[in-house]
């Protein structure tokens, strides 16, 4: 049974807490409609299946509700980070030791930009 | 040394039992003495008993082997009543108390004279491998039966047929460092933890805490060592930070150092739990221990030499003999003969010469052996054989004799001449295998160390081997490893532990071991008397050398195929000689052919343990609405729809006798239709939606439009996955502009709500809108039928009338002078008013309208009836009507999608897809059997063509079918292979007992098509 940090709560619960939700950073095509049927298969249907590194979408389920993703060994089982939503993960494939920290602090700067966008998109 | 006088092979000093206090026992309805601090198997070793039990498949008598865990033969069943029954226990592991009742596991009649025996005298040669499998392989319809026989004859053990009358717990732990194991190594670890102020957590499987340091030969600080052990658990004890879990074992090692703890609390004490002041304890507790760091110090399992005829009783592995004589004060026979590959194995011999019985030799596989305790066995005059093994155990029932040659280990053959030595005992040691089951559970693969002959552990991240349990046998090395992967552990969880002064042992200088496992014999393998490699599983070296021979070459196959290292055993004795065996015969080294994977648990755990209080009436959590205790009081039948409890049909009793299903369904459903009935709906999912986005979110996460619903309006809407596929509907109500009240199925809500976080979270976490469930906030009231408005109208101060308060609207005001929100929305197709009011008032708003409604005819009805009248409206239920793979437009549904809505709702894109497009999808339909007398069974499969040539093609199921009180006849739901266009035509239904039903497709509208009578 897995040991779970909860990113919004900040504290490890039992993996009885969590639902796991299938792999992470699947974004949905922006422009549905201007899908082929292949494109549209390919977001629907296929994953990845590594051994190692793989980012894993969870929510806690009996806890906060908050969706976040996990940065999990598939061999091993070591969780190597949890993160928010919206945020990147540290440990990936190219880098399973971790991204160098102007790697990470200039994503960050890039992913707040693209926030303010889409609210403001609403708003308009 | 003398003998207690009905105890035969008791020694009249020494161990570690109390000689003042005698246990009765019983064993297989015989009655024998021992004394406290006995377990079961060195009691019965002390009175003499040789057979304990009959082999799995040969029914061979066996007798007792080893003197723990690994202890293959010595199972038995404990109980002396029907409750009390616990099977495949070893006797090994079983302390004695007063009254112990104990039968062998295997043997009928009984295990002196067991009929099965003679399949392994004469049907021994012709019962290979696979035998079960090949003899009884055809006709497959008969397997069953032939399994019924087999298991009888072979069985391991039976449950209690009756109640448990003990209790068990679940406890949750958390510790810096778990140290398994209470030999030199866990202790020294646990000690250094403990005074370094971690918080520790020491268990150990035996009655006693100490390990081999409990029959050491060494002294530690000039004192016998378990002194030592005694002093370090005593100092423990004491401190505050450390918890002491004796008689614990540790079963499954999971996921992030979450390790199952198994204690067993009352089990030395008494067959069921005894009663302490009033209050009876739990019999035993399964420790849940999420530990920082972990320690494993499960040091080692002695391997017993495979040679011929090694299963007879008075065969036992050499480390055994030592911890009887030594613990217990037995010794297990008079004349000793002992096959080594190793030093430290020469102690059986010094002890069982220290009883004073007569060592006839040591047999030794190497040549000059010269160390500190060879020297001491040469000093005394044992005679000792280099170069040799025991190639055969003598003997049917018990040890008669041993022949012994010199052998070449190497060449895997026979140098000289066999000498017959007469003894009744033989032990053996091949060596020591570190025990690695635990560190095996995570997955990472044991690598195969040359030095120490055998397997170590890999270790995934925050656990460490101690000690013997990575090779390390030497007692000063163990105890210093220990200390140090103590302080290895505290300083990855950021803690430290200074090195704790160490006792002063005196060295035993020991040689090296030579490399031996099965013992060469004069006739080539198969031809010669069995060798027993698994004695558990009756596998011998034969069936492992067919086994490769069948081509069997991986290891995995081999177990598969031979049995061995199956059952309770897990291979703790057999499995490296096994694989030793197979590497001869693949002309492989042993790391090549590798190791199986050892899985939990490590031993049996009684069911009792894993349930914990999860059991009776708090096996699941029941979920009750506010009307329940109504229900109960008014003879409801219950049905369950995941954790609640809904009334099903409420029976009445009509002149002494209680309505059947159908009869009460037939009756609630005509009331409804013809006067007024109710229900309790209050399990509807109910999703509290607020916020300046939740009218956008609504239209993005159900399929039709939301943009235009005014407050004080209800719609019904569908929710699809992105692949189009129906996952859940229900209606949803405007309470004002930036505020709604989603409902769902019953079943579906937590579904539905997590689906709605998912699609704000990860996609539009730019809306503005929050989810809370209010499920149980509210309770719900359907009053539905013609008199529902007359009714209602006498007990609420909201306007009623058609028009002021028309379908598809909600009103809130009183009802029974209570706060309520009314919804006008009809799952029946009658008049119907949901009445929502805060869940604590639903009884009193309940029992007002029982008041008023009995003028009215007002009838309970349950969901039976509420399935009865909506699919005679062709009102789908999700996941009953729908599958996953059903579309709105396979619903016909195409009405509640909105193709021109401007976002890309869930499922839109997919329903353009080819695969969404087919004419042929199955969609739903309605069937009216040609027989109105008859309802179709749900579930069945529909055929176009009953004449067809089987297999036929199946195009469709019945989704609902029931009887329709109304119509006077059966009717069902289906989805048929394009249904929608095949209006008027006929499928059949083949069903299992050969009739064929004939039905004819219709709309999915039988009553009320116009949908008038809601409207009224």
């Amino acid at each position: 049974m897995f040991h779970i940090y909860c990113p919004y709560c900040e504290e490890h619960r039992e993996e009885e807490e969590f639902h796991a939700k299938g792999q992470a950073h699947i974004a949905r095509p922006a422009d549905p409609e201007a899908c082929s049927d292949e494109q549209w298969g390919d977001y629907l249907f296929f994953r990845d299946n590594p051994r190692g590194i793989h980012h894993e979408l969870w929510v806690h389920a009996v806890g906060c509700r908050k969706f976040f993703n996990i940065t999990r060994n598939t061999v091993s089982y070591e969780i190597l980070e949890t993160y928010k939503m919206g945020e990147r993960p540290r440990f990936t494939a190219e880098h399973p030791e971790g991204k160098p920290a102007e790697t990470v602090a200039a994503e960050k700067v890039a992913d707040e930009a693209d926030m303010v966008e889409r609210q403001e998109g609403v708003k308009a | 040394m003398s003998q207690s006088s009905n105890q035969p092979n008791r020694l009249g000093e020494g161990g570690r039992i109390d000689r003042a206090r005698t246990l009765s026992f019983t064993f297989n309805g015989k009655r024998y003495q021992g004394h406290a601090g006995d377990i079961l198997a060195s009691a019965l070793l002390a009175n003499g008993v040789d057979i304990v039990n009959r082999s799995f498949k040969y029914s061979r008598p066996r007798g007792i082997v080893a003197a723990g865990a690994e202890e293959p033969n010595a199972l038995v069943q404990l109980g002396s009543t029907e409750a009390a029954q616990v099977p495949n226990v070893r006797a090994t592991q079983q302390a004695l108390f007063e009254g112990l009742t104990a039968q062998s596991t295997n043997g009928w009649p009984n295990v002196q004279r067991d009929v099965m025996s003679l399949v392994g005298k004469l049907g021994g040669r012709f019962m290979p491998p696979g035998f079960y499998y090949k003899t009884f392989m055809a006709p497959a319809s008969m397997w069953m039966t032939y399994e019924k026989y087999i298991r009888k004859g072979a069985g391991l053990g039976r449950s209690p047929m009756e109640r448990d009358p003990d209790s068990y717990d679940h406890l949750n732990q958390h510790c810096d460092l778990l140290v398994i194991g209470a030999g030199p190594a866990g202790l020294a670890a646990a000690l250094t933890a403990a005074r370094g102020g971690a918080r520790v957590i020491l268990c150990d499987e035996q009655e006693e805490m100490g390990g081999s340091l409990l029959d050491s030969r060494e002294l530690l600080d000039h004192q016998p060592a378990a002194r030592w052990a005694e002093q370090v658990v005593a100092e423990l004890a004491g401190r505050d930070n450390v918890t002491l879990l004796a008689r614990t074992t540790a079963n499954g090692y999971h996921d992030h150092h979450f390790v199952t703890l198994h204690e067993r609390r009352t089990e030395h004490l008494g067959e069921t739990a005894p009663t302490v002041n009033g209050y009876r304890p739990a019999r035993s507790r399964m420790h849940r221990v999420r530990a920082g760091q972990v320690v494993l110090a499960t040091g080692a399992h002695e391997r017993p030499l495979v040679y011929a005829g090694n299963d007879v009783p008075g065969n036992l592995v050499a480390g055994a003999v030592s911890t009887y004589i030594r613990r217990f004060g037995v010794v297990p026979g008079e004349k000793l003969v002992l096959s080594v590959s190793n030093d430290h194995a020469y102690r059986a011999a010094l002890d069982w010469d220290e009883a004073g019985r007569e060592v006839v030799a040591i047999v030794d596989a190497r040549l000059a052996p010269d160390g500190d305790l060879v020297e001491q066995a040469r000093a005394r005059g044992i005679r000792i054989i280099e170069g040799a093994a025991v190639l055969e155990a003598k003997g049917s029932t018990r040890v008669s004799g041993a022949r012994v040659a010199t052998i070449d280990a190497e060449a895997f053959t026979v140098t000289g001449q066999a000498e017959t030595l007469a003894c009744d005992t033989i032990a053996s040691s091949g060596g020591y295998s570190p025990v690695i089951h635990l560190a095996s559970h995570t997955g990472a693969r044991p690598t195969w160390n040359d030095e120490i002959l055998g397997f170590v552990p890999s270790l995934v991240k925050g656990v460490h081997a101690a000690g013997s349990a990575r090779g390390m046998h030497d007692l000063a090395k163990g105890l210093a490893d220990g200390v140090a992967k103590a302080c290895e552990a505290l300083s990855a969880l950021g803690l430290s532990a200074d090195a704790i002064t160490l006792p002063q042992v005196d060295a035993i200088r020991e040689g090296s071991g030579c490399a031996l496992y099965q013992v060469p014999h004069e006739k080539p393998t198969l031809r010669a008397p069995k060798q027993f490699v698994d004695l558990q599983n009756d596998v011998t070296s034969a069936a492992i050398e067919l086994a490769t021979r069948e081509g069997f070459e991986s290891i995995e196959h081999v177990k598969r195929y031979t049995a061995m290292g199956f059952g309770t055993d897990q291979g703790k004795l057999g499995n490296i000689n096994g694989m030793a065996i197979a590497a001869r015969c693949l002309g492989k080294s042993i790391p090549e052919v590798g190791t199986t994977v050892f899985r939990p648990n490590y031993t049996p755990v009684t069911f009792g343990a894993i349930v914990g209080r999860h059991c009776r009436e708090l096996f699941d959590p029941e979920r009750y609405t506010a009307l329940h205790q109504w229900h109960v009081e008014n003879g409801a039948e219950f049905e369950e729809v995941g954790q609640w409890k809904r009334p099903w049909y409420f029976p009445k009793t009509v002149n002494g006798k209680q309505e059947s299903l159908d009869e009460a369904v037939a009756r609630e459903c005509l009331a409804v239709r013809e006067k007024v009935g109710i229900l309790d709906a209050s399990t509807l999912g109910k999703i509290d939606i607020q916020g300046p986005d939740a009218r956008e979110f609504l239209g993005r996460i159900y399929t039709n439009k939301w943009a235009k619903l005014a407050p004080g309006r209800a719609r019904y809407g569908l929710m699809c996955k992105d692949d189009g596929m129906l996952m859940d509907d229900g209606t949803t109500s405007c309470l004002a502009e930036n505020h709604f009240l989603m409902t769902t199925t019953t079943g579906g809500a937590a579904g539905v709500m997590e689906w709605l976080e998912l699609w704000h979270q990860t996609e539009w976490p730019e809306l503005d809108v929050t989810f809370t469930s209010v499920t149980d906030h509210w309770a719900t009231m359907t009053v539905t039928g013609p008199e529902a408005r007359k009714l209602l109208a006498e007990i609420t101060d909201i306007d009623l009338d058609r028009d002021a308060f028309t379908f598809m609207d909600w009103r809130e005001g009183k009802v029974a002078d209570v706060p309520a929100r009314v919804f006008r929305i009809s799952f029946t197709g009658e008049l119907a008013y949901e009445i929502n009011v805060q869940a604590n008032y639903a009884m009193h708003v309940w029992k007002t309208l029982f008041a008023h409604g009995e003028k009215y005819g007002l009838t309970p009805y349950g969901t039976e009836t509420m399935h009865v009248l909506r699919a005679e409206k062709g009102f789908i239920i999700a996941g009953q009507d729908t599958d996953g793979s059903v579309t709105p437009e396979d619903l016909g549904m195409q009405w509640a999608v909105g193709y021109d809505k401007p976002n890309s709702w869930v499922g839109k894109r997919a329903l353009s897809r080819s695969d969404t497009r087919r004419a042929d999808r199955k969609q739903l339909v309605g069937l009216r059997p040609k027989d109105p007398k008859v309802v179709l069974e749900e579930g069945a499969q529909i055929v176009f063509d009953p004449d067809h040539a089987i297999p036929m093609p199946m195009v469709g199921h019945v989704t609902s079918s029931y009887y329709s009180p109304t119509l006077g006849s059966g009717f069902a739901l289906a989805v048929v292979k394009g249904g929608q266009s095949r209006m008027g035509e006929t499928v059949y239904l083949p069903m299992a007992d050969g009739k064929t039903h004939a039905a004819e497709i219709v709309g999915t509208i039988f009553v009320d098509p116009k949908g008038e009578r809601q409207n009224v």
